[in-house]
């Protein structure tokens, strides 16, 4: 089994975002590997440690600037084999390369790139531009299975098992027979931290640079963003002393409660 | 978009030199139609499966509810529904002119209907059947409730109809123009739409629901008897669901919602939460660190990657106010926090602070409600 694993490099999930003229300012900003993306690291890196699975190689796959040279070294201290960086100065935060164009540019690195891929993971969502879009437009655009939002994912038979979540519990759906495209969600696993070691290897790993021009996609956006903004801020409030306050405030002040 | 339809027939008419201008009948049908015009298509939330799967007819969910009445804000174009099932037209908001359903129906056993219903409500055969209906009838618009079933849903079919969707709107400013959080709504993005078929879906608690006050003349239509039927998919099989059931209100719709967080520090403990919810006659909501931990189920996550909520009154219990979680809640209209941290971010969204134990406070404040 290959599998292809897509890596998005993204604002840390700590940092508080300011809001510039042209969108979110990214300059000195902490940057790292999505962390949805780093679960689908975890779930390719345990599939190939199984056995049972057969895997013969994970391949990461990041689409954005030089530095996503960084985050594909990430996933390959994490145990991915090889990576691609598909190179583009273009914003990936949803300003101006977006999920339709990336979604397409892995379905060209799959049919002429990397012609045997059974298996893609993505993160579900990156926390940048929270679209959650590649997966299920990957899968739509290749016409292969899809699950989304997977918190357990399982080997069965000549495909896969997959426990999603839904909005009152979670599902379980069968793949029959793979390729798919399976999008990872916050319970699949908990990724592990690259040891130096691996650190070490992962500087020997190959990674194969690609303009994203090269590949005849459209990249032009669809959805042209006009103008990013702050949300309005909440009125300040207030703290109180003891539950009787409290239950006055929520009774007189703010009428919420009888 | 109704006044340049308007144009468009008068302009037509001094083409067709028709004696009497003033009766549209005298239009042939074709340029009455044309293939675009504002149309709206609504994907219908499912209905959760402890109700209804047996019932032929059912109603519609509150997310559908709110779906439409986003429609309404996009054209004054007729909306269709789109459903796993017949909906009673008594069912339907008056806005509702036809119904699209995929033929589920009773087949007198509540699991076999759960099968069934699964299998037909997977993103590949509902997507099939989203392109056979925009075949059909060329809609302009396709809209879809941001909950997970929509969201597994509309990118494929957006993608199979080579459009770009855009996803999670909280607000509709024209028909091709729209603001949707990014950065866990840390900042807003007001984004126009270029492409002729608008694929969009909108976060629930930004619309009203609309009115259920019937749409006596709305036509239901069979999608499995209509042309252009997509085969039975194969790629995927549902096997079962894991739903768990509560008596309390739903979540997302709440109008009160106890939250508990990491401070609860265990399972048992969250039924002091329940107590107070019940109370309130609210429903119950977790922090991220709570579900992790084990001391409440998935489906009650409230955060970035979990559920948006914006009840009148959300009380966070234990939480520390993470920017994830924030992102799920800082919506709702007073927000009350409870912890024995004074230091907690949460406190800075929160309109009512107490610092105090909340294994003191929780149940004082249940005593004396």
């Amino acid at each position: 089994m290959k599998i292809l694993v897509g890596v998005k490099r993204v604002v840390d999930y700590a940092v508080k975002v300011r809001v510039g003229a042209d969108g979110v300012n990214l300059k000195n900003v902490k940057m790292s590997l999505n962390p949805f993306c780093e679960i689908a690291v975890e779930e390719a890196v345990k599939l190939k440690e199984n056995k049972a699975a057969n895997v013969s190689e994970v391949v990461a796959l990041s689409v954005g600037p030089k530095q996503c040279q960084e985050t594909l070294r990430t996933a390959l201290a994490m145990g991915c084999d090889r990576g691609i960086h598909i190179s583009t100065d273009l914003r990936t935060d949803y300003m101006e390369l977006q999920s339709d164009a990336v979604a397409k540019l892995f379905q060209k690195v799959i049919e002429e790139k990397e012609k045997d891929i059974h298996l893609v993971l993505v993160g579900k969502q990156a926390i940048d531009s929270d679209c959650g879009q590649v997966g299920p437009a990957l899968a739509g655009y290749m016409s292969w299975p899809q699950c989304t939002f997977a918190s357990k994912v399982d080997l069965d038979g000549d495909g896969l098992l997959v426990e999603r979540e839904t909005d009152s519990g979670t599902e379980t759906i069968k793949v029959p027979k793979l390729p798919a495209v399976v999008t990872c969600d916050l319970r699949l696993n908990t990724p592990r931290y690259a040891t130096l070691p691996n650190i070490m290897k992962a500087k020997k790993k190959k990674v194969d640079t690609y303009k994203a021009e090269e590949f005849g996609v459209d990249l032009e956006v669809k959805n042209k963003v006009l103008e990013v903004y702050e949300p309005p801020s909440r009125k300040e409030g207030i703290l109180v002393d003891d539950v009787d306050t409290l239950i006055d405030k929520l009774r007189n002040e703010a009428s919420v409660i009888q | 978009m109704s006044s340049s339809f308007l144009y468009k027939s008068k302009s037509l008419l001094s083409h067709c030199k028709l004696g009497r201008m003033h009766d549209k009948r005298t239009i042939p049908m074709r340029f009455i139609f044309q293939k675009n015009h504002a149309s709206t298509l609504v994907i219908a939330e499912p209905s959760s499966s402890s109700s209804s799967s047996s019932e032929a007819m059912s109603s519609l969910m509150p997310a559908t509810l709110s779906a439409i009445s986003a429609a309404q804000k996009l054209h004054s174009g007729p909306i269709t529904i789109l459903s796993d099932k017949a909906i009673d037209t008594s069912s339907l908001p008056s806005a509702v002119t036809s119904v699209l359903h995929i033929g589920a129906s009773s087949s007198g056993t509540p699991d076999k209907d759960k099968s069934l219903c699964g299998s037909l409500l997977v993103a590949e055969n509902v997507s099939a059947h989203i392109q056979q209906a925009q075949t059909l009838y060329s809609f302009s618009h396709i809209i879809a409730p941001a909950t997970k079933f929509g969201s597994n849903i509309l990118p494929r079919a957006a993608a199979i109809l080579g459009m770009s969707p855009i996803t999670d709107i909280i607000e509709i400013l024209s028909n091709d123009t729209f603001v949707r959080p990014i950065y866990a709504g840390n900042a807003l993005a007001k984004v126009q739409a270029t492409q002729n078929v608008k694929l969009l879906s909108v976060r629930t608690t930004a619309f009203e629901k609309a009115a259920v006050d019937g749409s006596p003349a709305a036509t239901v239509i069979n999608l499995m008897e209509e042309k252009q039927v997509p085969p039975p998919q194969t790629l995927t099989e549902f096997v079962k669901e894991n739903v768990s059931s509560s008596d309390r209100p739903d979540l997302a719709t709440a109008n009160v919602v106890i939250s508990g967080g990491r401070g609860i520090k265990s399972a048992e403990n969250f039924a002091l939460l329940e107590s107070l919810a019940d109370k309130l006659g609210g429903a119950v909501g977790a922090s991220r660190a709570a579900v992790d931990a084990g001391y409440a189920p998935n489906d009650l996550q409230v955060g970035q990657t979990g559920k948006c909520v914006a009840p009148e009154l959300y009380i966070a219990c234990g939480i520390s106010g993470a920017i994830q979680h924030l992102s799920g809640m800082k919506d709702s209209k007073t927000i009350v926090a409870i912890n024995s941290d004074r230091d907690a971010p949460i406190f800075q969204v929160a309109d009512y602070g107490l610092v105090d134990d909340l294994f003191k406070a929780v149940p004082e404040l249940t005593r004396q409600l």
